[in-house]
């Protein structure tokens, strides 16, 4: 009996817990989606807002998509050959690079930002394209790529298959493409699921890198929330909520099938 | 199926960055089609020999590895036409056996329809019919090295090369597949290196067996040269049991005073021990006995029972005992070893024709 009431008690906090964060998400997508939120719903359900947005904020979207996908292929280009190569390198500043790594994320975005405007800002061509705000995302997310990456690697039994494949004529690059990569692939997933995620959330360093051509979707958003009303800017949360979960559960689901795979 | 290369090393050492000899400068020849055994406890540089020849390490300065008349020294593992097969399998776990076998048959840019036919010979060769598509993961232990097996020779390779093979098999299995791999060695005619730990998987495969010491080799000869006449005290004792008699006095025409009684061998004397194996032991009555002894422990062995017998030295001999037959701790036999079962490894050494390799 008392294993009982201990099991309801859990329960209903657990379930206080869930409304508590559940809650405010599902109040601003309404709010998206009413006509007048100070009026309530009775005022009625729309997609007006959301017409709204896409009409005001559709380059915002585009342009995150885009930054994200870019973000997740110059990660993976630059990240698993990274890890490999601290796989592969015994010497003690392996472990420096890898803390190293992360000093992207301990400093504070604006601090990145500031930085590579003040290195590279001089540049117009570069400074005016999207590129300079790729730079950025890229700096924050690659430690979220090599870390997993580079944790697969090590329990991979990675130099023994590679001595395998050698053994069998494999030079090089075709045991990197054929046996390393392929054998990190869980590792490369959930890299991937990291920096997609936070691309296209990066708020910190895209805000000071932004010009008013290359707006991401949480600029955009920090701009509708200061200018626009309330609904609009919670249409626009909206929008990018349905963006962002179905990615997380596609990229997911991937990271599982690979888990079955090995 | 391959026209096999002999192997030739010439002062290869191999000494680490931490500055660990594994390796002192050494010289091997392995005849083509010739099998030889790397046999020694950890640490001994068998394994860093295999990889001298495979590629996979560099001989110090000066070391040379030729296969036939070819200098391969600088070759890397991939240039040098070898298969191995390494103890833990090395499958790529995303691949599927039909995949791992064909690896090396893709880099070799052969049609497909000849990678799929040599996949089945190979498949068939190791006994593993039928099992293409399963994934690494759902095969045993046996199937996997079985499987690496055939990713090895399917390339036809100069040279196979094996690294302690069957050492995560459990006995039974490990058995069957030695015998699996001698069968396969000798229809292959294909010239091997093997590397193990195990005497018992050396003599049954090696057509030679290089005993490894601490870097050197202590004795490279046939497994009976090596098993009846041991270069060295540590060569005696790694390859099965042996019994060191010390001799503490000696008696005109050759008789040789050792606790418990005294033994018949002229050709040891002036030496100041003698050995002989447990198997060569006779057990008789203790009236006609050269030595007596006290059982002081029998442990059943199956096909044998060793017994240790206290003769008043401080190490109990061991003798090989008939299993059905019955004897008490604390009962005294009677022993007699005949002259021509005792030896001592200096003298072996003597004996020998030169084939000592290592050098200092």
């Amino acid at each position: 009996m008392t294993t009982r009431i201990r099991f309801l008690l859990q329960l209903g906090f657990t379930l206080l817990v869930c409304l508590f964060m559940i809650v405010p998400v599902v109040m601003s997508a309404l709010a998206g989606l009413t006509e007048n939120y100070f009026v309530g719903l009775k005022s009625g359900l729309t997609l007006r807002w959301v017409n709204d947005v896409w009409q005001l904020y559709a380059d915002t979207i585009w342009l995150s998509i885009r930054l994200a996908l870019a973000c997740l292929t110059v990660t993976v280009l630059l990240g698993v050959p990274a890890a490999y190569g601290l796989l592969r390198s015994r010497r003690r500043w392996a472990n420096a690079i890898e803390e190293a790594l992360l000093l992207p994320v301990a400093v504070p975005g604006l601090a990145t930002a500031l930085a590579l405007l003040l290195a590279y800002g001089h540049y117009r061509e570069f400074r005016d394209s999207w590129l300079f705000i790729l730079v950025g995302h890229v700096l924050f997310t690659l430690p979220f790529m090599i870390r997993p990456v580079l944790s697969v690697m090590r329990t991979a039994r990675l130099p023994q298959l590679e001595e395998a494949a050698a053994s069998l004529g494999a030079g090089f690059w075709r045991r990197f493409l054929t046996v390393v990569v392929p054998n990190c692939m869980s590792g490369i997933l959930a890299g991937a699921l990291m920096v997609v995620t936070l691309s296209i959330g990066e708020f910190n360093i895209t805000w000071m890198l932004h010009t008013p051509l290359t707006k991401t979707l949480p600029v955009g958003l920090a701009d509708s929330y200061a200018s626009m009303r309330l609904e609009i800017g919670s249409a626009y949360t909206l929008i990018f909520l349905v963006m962002i979960v179905p990615l997380l559960v596609a990229i997911q689901w991937a990271g599982r099938l690979t888990v079955q795979h090995h | 199926m391959t026209s096999s290369v002999s192997i030739t090393l010439e002062r290869c050492g191999r000494t680490f960055a931490n500055g660990h000899t594994a390796l002192h400068p050494l010289d091997l020849s392995i005849a083509a089609g010739e099998t030889l055994v790397l046999l020694g406890p950890s640490g001994c540089g068998k394994t860093t020999t295999l990889r001298i020849i495979s590629g996979l390490e560099s001989p110090d300065a000066g070391g040379r590895v030729r296969f036939g008349e070819r200098d391969v020294t600088q070759r890397p593992i991939e240039k040098r036409d070898v298969g191995m097969v390494f103890q833990n399998y090395a499958l790529f776990p995303n691949m599927s056996v039909a995949d791992n076998i064909a690896y090396g048959l893709k880099i070799q840019r052969l049609p497909a329809t000849e990678i799929r036919q040599r996949v089945d010979e190979v498949m068939a060769m190791v006994d593993l019919q039928g099992f293409g598509e399963r994934r690494i993961d759902a095969l045993s232990g046996g199937q996997k090295q079985r499987v690496a097996l055939a990713r090895a020779i399917a390339v036809r390779p100069k040279v196979l090369l094996f690294d302690e093979p069957l050492a995560a098999l459990d006995a039974k299995l490990r058995d069957r597949l030695r015998i699996e791999i001698g069968q396969l060695l000798r229809e292959l005619n294909i010239t091997a290196v093997y590397v193990t730990h195990d005497q018992a998987e050396a003599m049954a495969l090696g057509d030679r067996i290089a005993v490894m010491q601490a870097g050197r080799i202590a004795q490279l000869g046939t497994p009976q040269e090596i098993y009846h006449r041991p270069s060295s005290a540590f060569v005696a004792d790694f390859i099965g049991a042996v019994n060191r008699l010390e001799v503490i006095g000696s008696r005109p025409q050759g008789r040789l005073v050792v606790h418990g009684g005294e033994l018949h061998g002229p050709h040891l004397s002036g030496l100041p021990s003698i050995y002989c194996r447990p198997e060569d032991i006779q057990i008789v009555e203790t009236n006609v006995a050269a030595i007596q002894g006290c059982v002081i422990q029998s442990v059943f062995l199956g096909q044998t029972q060793r017994l240790m017998v206290d003769t008043g030295s401080s190490t109990p001999l061991q003798v090989d005992a008939p299993s059905r037959e019955h004897w008490r701790v604390g009962e005294v036999i009677g022993l007699t070893i005949p002259p021509e079962v005792l030896f001592h490894p200096e003298q072996c050494n003597s004996q020998r024709d030169v084939q000592e390799v290592a050098h200092g």
